[in-house]
């Protein structure tokens, strides 16, 4: 089941330099699982061993996944997941 | 450097002033690979504190898919400190997370919600280190 992931600039040097890749899953953790097969080191730039890592905001289509299933959120073909940085400080 | 106009100036002053003692925050956008500050959009706090800024999730998404379609990048992104100089703090640099933005942090520490003269200084944050540059600021 692919489906698409934006990357976020900071994360791009991980996929060459590409802003949408194409993963697999049917979770949203099988995606995170699939998207470090490919492009490795970038798990560990979304989860910890607590799961998603705080100021990381994973969206599958227009919703903030921590208010859907958290890493447990299904996924579904053609579905789309954006993975944006928080935009905070102190 | 940073060259932006003195209204962009203007408008990101009036909103640290509006919200202190809270932290303001926001974004300029401008042209992908212009390096120039156009759109003004200021945030909202979710984090609503003194001491912390946060964008709101479901803003920050739309923030993006609208720089997205508008084929622009967070030129600027700006935040406030009320009782600290405009310095990036050890928070400010750990969640950094745009390498090509300026990151403009204004104090309002001396006038509070007050007129008067304001400190407002850029920076580039890369990898953990942060970088001051000059500020110019131009009439148009």
């Amino acid at each position: 089941m692919p489906v698409e992931v934006r990357i976020p600039t900071i994360l791009r040097p991980y996929t060459g330099g590409e802003k949408i890749v194409a993963a697999e899953g049917s979770s949203l953790e099988g995606v995170v699982k699939d998207l470090d097969a490919r492009y490795p080191g970038i798990g560990e730039r979304l989860i910890d061993e607590s799961g998603l890592r705080r100021f990381i905001n994973v969206y599958l289509n227009d919703e903030d996944v921590r208010f859907l299933d958290g890493l447990g959120t299904p996924v579904a073909d053609a579905d789309s997941i954006t993975i944006l940085p928080a935009v905070a400080g102190g | 450097m940073l060259e932006i106009t003195q209204a962009l100036v203007d408008a990101m002053v009036a909103h640290a002033r509006a919200d202190h003692p809270d932290e303001a925050c926001g974004v300029i956008a401008g042209p992908e690979g212009s390096d120039r500050p156009t759109r003004f959009i200021p945030m909202t706090n979710a984090a609503r504190s003194p001491t912390f800024y946060e964008f709101d999730t479901t803003d920050l998404l739309r923030l993006y898919r609208d720089m997205d379609d508008r084929d622009e990048v967070p030129v600027v992104i700006y935040h406030s400190h009320t009782a600290t100089e405009a310095y990036p703090s050890r928070t400010d640099i750990a969640y950094a997370s745009e390498p090509e933005a300026h990151y403009v942090l204004v104090s309002t520490r001396e006038t509070g919600t007050e007129d008067g003269p304001y400190e407002l200084r850029s920076f580039r944050i890369v990898d953990g280190a942060v970088t001051e540059e000059p500020v110019t600021v131009v009439p148009e």
